[in-house]
């Protein structure tokens, strides 16, 4: 089954052309990585996946809905982190939960009874009363994922969740978005750490607004004779005329 | 004017730091801090997000006052001698920081009036970083990409000829074609006599440095040449790739001898023990037939030799 589905997408502003006609599709319960350079046009793809930007032409259809005439339905349906965005940090752990749960219209009941399972699920039991502000960064980032996703969304986006991140504590996160694929939930990460791009089940490369290559890391290793995904992404970034602009 | 290299004994330490302490409240964001950089070293401070990295910038670019403790700066004092510290000093901090209203040109010709210099004399310094943004000189800095923020932020950093550059997390959300040309720039002012001190999250970028720290919740774990860091990696490294990496790293997780385990881009790295006990020693081979016996079909198994990452997890897991 399709949760994410893609036809002839384009967005300009002004006279550029920030993505530039891409189709693609996502299965339900994958982990797709959606990897560019900075500037290729990766933010701006996604934000009209979550319904905060409206197309200029073509179509998209994510969770069963339409992003262009659809977009609160799609909102209702997905979840959503960044490395920059994620909690209020002066809010207490049960306090962001809470919030996030009730804007997602999840029972305040139901809310009640899982905090507890996912705080010790977490091993964060005893930071239930602490501000998000005190936590390490690595934690706030664990339980960022989780909010994000404890109102069972179809799909995840997730839009440089690990930068910064100590390396044991990106992998249990990665470790996070296996169980989290594992339920169900489509997983849509977008990331500059490019071993992060091996543990995807499909990646595309995106350069100038275009998606220049999509299949699983094994396959684009083979197809372009590399040894790693970084030599991958490099000698399809390096097509860029852009170049960083 | 002043002279252009003032006060530069070769063998004064670019930077001495002694037992620098500080806190924010309960937080105690360095602790104990002891190290030297020199002349012409790029020295590259490691870790993850709140490790402490910018605090201990703040303090020797004289920003941020310390707690405890005596560092210097081309001989000078960071506390009594800031005034002339700030002169010698080029500082990318970790925010971009440029005026983003002005234009490309108007931001560099500020830096370069502040410290009573033009862009014309020391042109040359910042001619390979410069040029790539020349084109748009009349395009306001709020309205550039990240890979090009950071080229101007640098070229702000060096018009006045400092003689240390303090870069705190250049490459931080810069995609890795533009990390490694931000790279290559800094080989070339390395070359050029410019002592860099360099923070990053990043722990691929520390092979690119002479000497590094690791850091983490306020401490330095290790200071060394890369080179020794890795040869003093205390367990035995196994590499394993096969089909359905997520249950192999369970079942690897529960074979004795096995410390840790993490995956590794399309591979699982295993740490073991190294025991002069052949029966409890886990090598590739052991571990290879181990798997086998659990049914595991068409693996790779290898010894490897350590990368930096592996080494900081190893150090953080103590």
């Amino acid at each position: 089954m399709k949760v994410i589905e893609v036809e002839n997408l384009t967005k300009r502003f002004g006279s550029f052309t920030a993505v530039d006609n891409i189709s693609f599709s996502v299965e339900k319960g994958e982990i797709f990585g959606f990897l560019g350079a900075n500037g290729a046009g990766k933010t701006t793809a996604m934000r009209m996946l979550c319904g905060l930007l409206v197309p200029t032409s073509g179509k998209g259809v994510v969770a069963g809905y339409d992003i262009q005439h659809q977009s609160e339905k799609v909102k209702a349906s997905i979840g959503y982190m960044s490395q920059k965005f994620a909690l209020y940090e002066d809010l207490k752990v049960w306090e962001n939960i809470r919030l996030y749960a009730g804007i997602y219209g999840v029972p305040e009941k139901e809310t009640k009874e899982r905090t507890d399972m996912l705080l010790a699920e977490l091993g964060f039991e005893k930071e239930k009363e602490s501000l998000v502000k005190s936590l390490p960064l690595g934690w706030r980032q664990k339980l960022a994922f989780s909010v994000s996703i404890f109102h069972n969304p179809e799909i995840v986006f997730l839009d440089e969740p690990t930068g910064g991140v100590d390396p044991v504590t990106r992998r249990q996160f990665w470790e996070m978005i296996y169980k989290a694929s594992e339920r169900g939930i489509t997983v849509f990460v977008t990331t500059h750490y490019m071993d992060e791009a091996e543990y995807c089940n499909r990646v595309s490369i995106m350069v100038d607004g275009r998606i220049d290559a999509l299949d699983s890391p094994s396959a684009l290793r083979r197809e372009f004779a590399a040894a790693s995904m970084d030599e991958v992404f490099r000698h399809l970034a390096r097509k860029s005329k852009n170049n960083g602009l | 004017m002043t002279h252009s290299t003032p006060h530069k004994i070769s063998d004064t330490p670019a930077i001495s730091c002694r037992n620098i302490s500080k806190s924010y409240g309960k937080v105690n964001a360095l602790h104990d801090i002891t190290f030297d950089v020199q002349q012409g070293e790029i020295f590259g401070v490691i870790g993850p997000d709140g490790a402490g990295k910018s605090t201990l910038f703040r303090i020797l670019t004289t920003l941020l006052l310390p707690d405890t403790g005596d560092a210097t700066v081309e001989g000078f004092d960071v506390v009594k001698e800031y005034k002339k510290i700030r002169k010698i000093v080029g500082y990318m901090p970790g925010k971009f920081s440029l005026y983003q209203d002005l234009t490309v040109e108007e931001n560099l010709r500020i830096f370069a009036t502040l410290f009573n210099t033009t862009i014309e004399e020391n042109y040359h310094l910042v001619k390979d970083i410069y040029s790539q943004i020349e084109p748009f000189k009349t395009r306001r800095a709020g309205a550039l990409s990240g890979g090009m923020k950071q080229k101007l932020a640098l070229s702000c950093a060096l018009i006045h000829k400092p003689s240390i550059l303090f870069l705190d997390e250049p490459t931080t959300g810069i995609d890795p074609v533009s990390r490694k040309e931000l790279w290559e720039m800094l080989r070339k002012l390395k070359s050029q006599g410019i002592t860099i001190i360099v923070s990053t999250p990043y722990m691929d970028e520390a092979s690119l440095c002479d000497r590094i720290a690791l850091i983490q919740n306020g401490s330095f774990l290790r200071i060394d040449t890369p080179d020794n860091i890795v040869k003093s990696f205390g367990n035995r490294l196994i590499s394993v790739r096969g089909e359905n990496m997520g249950e192999l790293l369970k079942r690897l997780r529960e074979i004795p001898g096995v410390i840790s385990c993490f995956a590794f881009g399309d591979s699982h790295h295993v740490a073991a023990e190294k025991s002069s006990n052949q029966l409890n020693s886990l090598t590739a081979d052991t571990l290879a037939e181990n798997l086998k016996k659990q049914g595991y079909t068409n693996l790779e198994v290898k010894n490897i030799e350590p990368g930096i990452e592996d080494c900081f997890m190893e150090l953080t897991a103590k």
